[in-house]
């Protein structure tokens, strides 16, 4: 009893000392404004111009004359004198890094059909549970699985590397380092992916959420990993600037991470019974916790400004988020086993640290909401802004509700039931993945030097996507909190929390199947522009836009 | 030079709190726990149902830790005591479970004994459960014309057997059975050491 407090509260009061020892490393500045480290995503006399590579010509123009003038940098509205070099360093940075990224995005997309497919399918099956069961690979508990690991490791952390070596060279102004590696560990990663799916197929499976891929076949996903993390280091190594942009900490961090905790995890034979449930969990939250929410929240960092052409309202607040995000998301894994056969002061340690986690998640939307401040109107323009917007809202949503839900007398009702996919899905999806498209449709033009063929199709995915996701997360929250409430209530028969919850679970389904076609419309719009149809190509490879503006009022 | 060494001693300090907390204080804790006297090890047939269990994913609707009461009435439903580390001590991998869209199966063999019954509940769960969603798993039989040697014939509810023919059990389902028909922790939980699970702090629970 007394150990368990003790290591509790030493794990507090460490994270707790370990966040301001870095605070303090930081605090050059920390209460003075940091106006410069903010402005490094621009070049000189950048500020000011609007940059969404998705939109044509005329749109572009569209979406300059609402930008309202930024404050404090309505000179470099007029001054065109953007530094010739510093553009030529960034074709240089886009160039070294085209073939990988647009690697990792082809077969993002892939999973991300194969995923959505087989999630459906899933879907569908809670409801109708005698549909396609004469196959074992399309049983419920296979299909399931397979649509998790597709998503996540498939089309997640193949969108999340795209991002990842696309915008470091950019931000650290040099060449991509060792590209070929990091296609080798690409192909590695995927190559993992593909057998990892297939062995759960057959039911070959390590058994666990998360890990169900079998340790044998992590071998080649972990050293896909380290032959990218190898390249990216060497790239930081290599940078010619002198300040680290907050998304290069957030992508190296996450990418260190996913590394580490990915091995860990999967060490065969060393983990049993209880202990391997608390690891599960320590992985399983962190994945998304270290990997997919810190590249996603870099991302909305990098691409949000840059659109509005307009530097993060407050950038200590952002590194705050930053070490907050690192010292408490690392231990929430706990509270998916509240109430279990585990240790109490671990869950009670979860409990905590999810709470904690509203800090950075306040730090980020008082940023969000101050640099968009009067610029909201411009996600009617650019597809971009609206996919980081909704994305960078829905963080918000998906962190305070997590926090809730990690409560004892709020888990009480929610725990083991629908209302935690619901939840899953709200992280994973409404802000994730719709981060991830928007930067998807902001790369691939300057990846492939080709528009985007029908930009109203970006439109209609986007539409397809925030409709779908929206009835899925209301109708499965619903059906799953009514679950609760009826498996907590003894004189109800357990059957009775089945039945109740299938109107919410057809309507998941509905939702569902808007997703899957927003990916169809995504995924052909990207095939579309890789085999170069569509009207036009870009006349040139960067910033054609920012010349002609001046023409346009 | 300084940012780079801060960003990768900050992520490795920070990742390391949070495995010391969650991966390496429960190894402490947990590795030298005894299993229960009147806990046995599975046999060979019963880890072959256990690996038919982890194939078909039964654990992603299926829990195997009935919890305390002050969580929820568990054990009024008859899910049995909250379960205890030692319960776990020959589980690999652990298949605690986070849902329930089915009940808790860590005393299902206690509670339904029946092999009849589970083979047929395989075969079609809404024979035996109206409104279950349970899927069904007819790729685990096979129906024939009559029983050979050595067939264990599926004793259905009328009308659910093809016409002329029988539902015979493979092998996979016959171990699946015996897995859950040992899933029985009715035995009385040791008094644990160092009280693993804690009832909440007052008035936290409902």
């Amino acid at each position: 009893m007394d150990s368990a407090v003790i290591s509790l509260l030493g794990a507090f009061t460490l994270s707790i000392l370990g966040l301001f020892a870095f605070i303090w490393s930081l605090r050059q500045g920390l209460l003075v404004e940091n106006p410069r480290g903010a402005s490094v995503i621009f070049a000189q006399g950048e500020i000011g111009q609007v940059d969404d590579p998705a939109l044509t010509a005329s749109d572009q123009a569209r979406l300059q004359a609402s930008a309202a003038p930024t404050d404090g940098h309505a000179a470099s509205h007029t001054g065109r004198s953007m530094d010739a070099r510093e553009m030529q360093d960034r074709v240089d940075s886009d160039q070294s890094s085209a073939f990988p990224v647009f690697m990792f995005i082809m077969f993002a997309c892939f999973w991300l059909v194969l995923g959505s497919a087989a999630g459906w399918v899933a879907s569908v099956k809670l409801h109708e549970p005698d549909w396609l069961t004469q196959y074992a690979w399309l049983s419920f508990g296979r299909i399931r699985t397979l649509h998790l690991n597709a998503v996540i490791y498939g089309w997640s952390s193949n969108a999340c590397l795209a991002v990842i070596v696309w915008v470091l060279p950019r931000l650290l102004r040099t060449r991509l380092v060792g590209a070929p590696w990091v296609m080798l560990g690409g192909s590695l990663l995927n190559a993992g992916i593909s057998a990892g799916l297939g062995a759960i197929a057959m039911g070959w499976s390590d058994g666990m959420e998360f890990l169900e891929i079998p340790w044998q076949i992590d071998l080649l996903i972990f050293a896909g990993f380290a032959l990218i993390v190898l390249p990216v280091l060497y790239t930081l190594m290599n940078k010619r600037v002198d300040h680290l942009y907050v998304s290069v900490w957030y992508f190296v961090a996450s990418l260190l991470w996913i590394t580490l905790l990915f091995l860990v995890a999967n060490l065969p034979g060393v983990h049993t019974g209880v202990q391997q449930a608390t690891t599960n969990w320590w992985y399983g939250h962190n994945a998304l916790g270290l990997w997919f929410t810190p590249v996603s929240v870099g991302t909305i960092y990098y691409f949000l400004p840059k659109v509005i052409g307009r530097p993060v309202r407050s950038y200590n607040l952002s590194l705050l988020g930053f070490w907050t995000l690192a010292f408490f998301y690392g231990q929430v894994g706990g509270h998916h086993l509240i109430g279990g056969p585990v240790p109490g002061w671990l869950t009670t340690l979860s409990i905590v640290q999810s709470v904690m986690m509203v800090i950075p998640v306040i730090a980020f939307s008082i940023n969000q909401a101050g640099t968009l401040k009067g610029q909201m109107h411009l996600a009617r323009y650019s597809p971009t802004l609206r996919f980081m917007m909704f994305g960078g809202l829905m963080y918000v949503a998906s962190s305070i509700e997590g926090s809730l839900e990690a409560l004892r007398t709020v888990n009480a009702v929610t725990h083991f039931t629908h209302f935690t996919v619901a939840h899953a899905h709200l992280g994973m999806y409404a802000f994730v993945s719709m981060v991830l498209f928007g930067a998807v449709y902001f790369m691939m033009p300057r990846v492939l030097n080709w528009e985007w063929p029908h930009p109203w199709l970006i439109s209609l995915h986007f539409w397809l996507s925030a409709t779908g996701i929206g009835i899925y997360v209301v109708g499965l929250s619903i059906g799953g909190w009514l679950q609760g409430l009826a498996m907590l209530d003894a004189t109800r028969p357990f059957i009775e929390s089945v039945n109740l919850t299938m109107p919410y679970l057809k309507s998941r389904s509905i939702g569902g199947a808007l997703m899957t076609l927003g990916h169809g419309v995504f995924v052909i719009h990207v095939l579309m522009m890789a085999l170069r149809f569509g009207p036009r190509r870009t006349t040139a490879a960067l910033f054609k836009f920012p010349l002609q503006v001046s023409h346009a009022q | 030079m300084l940012n780079e060494i801060k960003l990768a001693t900050g992520a490795a300090v920070s990742l390391g709190v949070a495995t010391a907390a969650l991966v390496v204080l429960p190894y402490i804790q947990v590795k030298d726990i005894q299993p229960p006297a009147d806990l046995k090890p599975y046999t060979e047939q019963q880890l072959r149902g256990r690996a038919v269990y982890i194939a078909n994913g039964c654990v992603y609707c299926h829990s195997q830790q009935p919890r305390d009461r002050s969580h929820g009435p568990d054990t009024a439903r008859g899910w049995g005591r909250a379960s205890v580390p030692a319960d776990y001590v020959f589980d690999q991998p652990h298949l605690l479970g986070t849902m329930r869209t089915g009940p808790d199966l860590f005393n299902i063999g206690a509670r339904q004994p029946s092999a009849d019954w589970h083979l047929g509940h395989l075969y079609q769960p809404r024979a035996y459960v109206p409104g279950s969603n349970m899927p069904a798993y007819p790729f685990l039989f096979k129906h024939k014309a009559a029983a050979e040697e050595g067939d264990v014939v599926v004793q259905l509810p009328p009308g659910q057997d093809p016409p002329g023919r029988i539902t015979v059990a493979s092998q996979e389902a016959l171990d699946l059975v015996k897995y859950l028909q040992a899933m029985n922790h009715t035995y009385p939980a040791m008094a644990p050491i160092q009280a693993p699970i804690q009832p909440p702090q007052g008035g936290a629970s409902q």
